[in-house]
């Protein structure tokens, strides 16, 4: 490539970068600013205050929804990657037809919208005294996000974990569970890491089933805290934002630190797909 | 001699043989899965059909067996056009911005430039935003007063816009946001095809004389096609899905105008008391994404043969 081309191609690159950055800039600004400010929010402010962070984080009760963000994403990223690895495993490994089939039912599920199901979901869920529990969050976003995990690691397990270790494995004597928890999840690690960051942001982020089936103020997550704040302080924007963007630090975080698992493990998933 | 082996081939054979029957013995360890699964959503699912075909309010112990009554409604309602049109928008038309444009970001994100790192880090960044928050966000930048979009308009000496209340608008911003956030996952998946062509072929190609145009055409788009598949369905079962954002952005207003499906089921349910009619918006947005995300399917699948 020509070095001109290059450069124009460069600078392309960068004026894009800037483009997509335009929402992150807008939300910085307004929530740095003080209420009092009505400077244009492309303007950051000459002066430097957290007071919309601590005012906000008093006010939307933000301690009590980190907690039950943090309770569910951990709950049910726990249950995804033990259930869901041990789900795969016999059906990435038995050909028979039923495998088959239960295979491709945990697919097909992956079309149905969740809100589709909301009616008689609710019911079962009061049948069940379920409403305004933990538990409840966690079984849905597990549930709902199982049919991936099975995929990803039915992929991985059939293009890279050896069979014939297995084999050795079981010549040994090793039996089913000791053969799978020592010697077979050790070696899917890799797709552990990716499943366990994708599913915790979808988790984390998660409102669909939060604003149904956690109405109570004590198990309100993130996403529904932020949506009543935003309700309650329509004309207090600066507010809304700062609680925005502590909501989504934690995320953020965890993304530029562990920025290549999301990417290999989408990549893998759908060369594999 | 003979007979030893004979010994150990027998033993061996046992050993395979308690191995097979190992193996089919394992279907139990995707029971708790497919429990949860059946549970929480194929039961679900299977009953709202049933729900469906009743008056129930969703509160109530009484529902009453009216057939077909709940259809009927559901496709004489003027508001389920108006939906399932926002809803196609929605699906359809963030589908085809994210395969375009996501496509014009790997390509140029293919080649050995500078800020390659940088770029492709802010691009993904919003896919781990949560859509909600997503959508005000973006109300910071539409909103009619001290919105950074009406800034701009006004610097350039125009009247300020309400763009998210002006109906005949806001369902586009919607495919806009929803874009934006999410072509990110398209350009990593045309990413990972990119990087699997050959360099081969180009060089060829080169030698044949082929244009640059003519080598995107009749080599990169035909072995792209599997990344094409892939990016067409999830953006199409994630756009047809649509809610999070809409509740945020616009809140399915101003009246109905921007409602997706999913919204008007949320409405239906919870401020209508409306149940039955709830259920049967959720059959039809069901076998409408199905129906959609599987001709769009069989027809990329198609093209791959070809290709």
């Amino acid at each position: 490539m020509k070095t001109t081309t290059k450069w124009l191609l460069s600078i392309l690159a960068l004026i894009i970068s800037l483009i997509h950055f335009i929402p992150f800039y807008i939300l910085m600004t307004t929530a740095f600013k003080d209420r009092t400010d009505f400077s244009s929010r492309w303007l950051f402010p000459d002066y430097v205050s957290f007071a919309n962070f601590f005012d906000a984080w008093e006010r939307a009760n933000l301690t009590n929804a980190f907690m039950n963000s943090i309770i569910i994403t951990v709950g049910a990223a726990v249950l995804l990657i033990f259930f869901g690895s041990m789900a795969a495993y016999p059906l990435a490994r038995v050909k028979s037809k039923v495998n088959q089939f239960i295979f491709g039912l945990f697919v097909a599920i992956m079309v149905i919208p969740p809100l589709a199901a909301l009616v008689p979901l609710y019911n079962l869920v009061v049948q069940m005294g379920l409403i305004n529990t933990h538990a409840i969050a966690i079984l849905n976003n597990f549930a709902s996000f199982l049919p991936l995990t099975i995929f990803l690691y039915a992929g991985f397990i059939k293009s890279t974990i050896p069979k014939e270790l297995e084999e050795a494995a079981r010549i040994d004597g090793a039996g089913t569970v000791t053969l799978f928890f020592r010697i077979v999840f050790p070696l899917l690690k890799p797709i552990t890491a990716t499943i366990l960051i994708i599913s915790s942001v979808y988790i984390w982020n998660d409102y669909q089933f939060a604003i149904f089936f956690l109405q109570d103020s004590s198990v309100h997550t993130l996403t529904v805290t932020l949506s009543n704040f935003f309700g309650e302080n329509q004309n207090n924007l600066n507010l809304v934002a700062a609680a925005a963007l502590m909501a989504s630090l934690p995320m953020i975080i965890v993304f530029l630190f562990l920025q290549k698992h999301f990417v290999s493990g989408l990549s893998s998933g759908a060369v594999k797909g | 001699m003979s007979e030893l082996i004979n010994k150990q081939n027998s033993t061996m054979s046992k050993k395979r043989r308690k191995i097979s029957k190992d193996e089919s013995s394992l279907w139990w360890m995707y029971i708790p899965a497919f429990t949860a699964v059946s549970l929480f959503i194929i039961y679900p699912f299977l009953n709202g059909i049933q729900i469906s075909f009743t008056d129930w309010d969703g509160f109530s112990q009484d529902s009453n067996w009216i057939g077909l009554d709940q259809y009927k409604r559901l496709f004489s309602d003027p508001l389920t056009w108006l939906v399932v049109r926002n809803t196609l928008l929605y699906g359809v038309g963030s589908t085809f911005l994210q395969l375009t444009i996501g496509l014009l970001y790997a390509l140029l994100l293919n080649r050995s430039i500078k800020f390659k790192a940088l770029t492709r880090t802010i691009i993904y960044l919003p896919v781990i935003i949560s859509p909600l928050i997503m959508g005000y966000i973006w109300v910071f930048f539409f909103a009619y007063q001290g919105g950074a979009l009406n800034d701009v308009i006004m610097w350039l000496g125009f009247d300020p816009v309400n763009a998210l209340g002006n109906p005949s608008v806001n369902p586009w911003i919607i495919v806009l946001v929803n874009t934006y956030q999410f072509v990110g996952i398209s350009m990593i998946i045309y990413l990972a095809g990119l990087q699997g062509i050959s360099k081969d072929y180009y060089e060829a190609a080169d030698i044949d004389g082929a244009s640059a145009f003519q080598q995107f055409k009749k080599i990169t788009l035909p072995l792209l096609m599997p990344s094409i598949t892939i990016n067409v369905v999830l953006n199409l079962i994630g756009g047809l899905k649509l809610f999070d954002v809409i509740v945020s952005l616009t809140g399915g207003g101003p009246g109905n105008a921007s409602q997706s499906m999913s919204t008007f089921m949320y409405t239906l349910y919870f401020r209508r008391e409306d149940a039955g009619y709830a259920a049967t918006q959720g059959v039809l947005m069901t076998f409408m994404i199905l129906a959609i995300s599987l001709i769009a399917l069989i027809y990329f699948k198609r093209k791959e043969v070809e290709a």
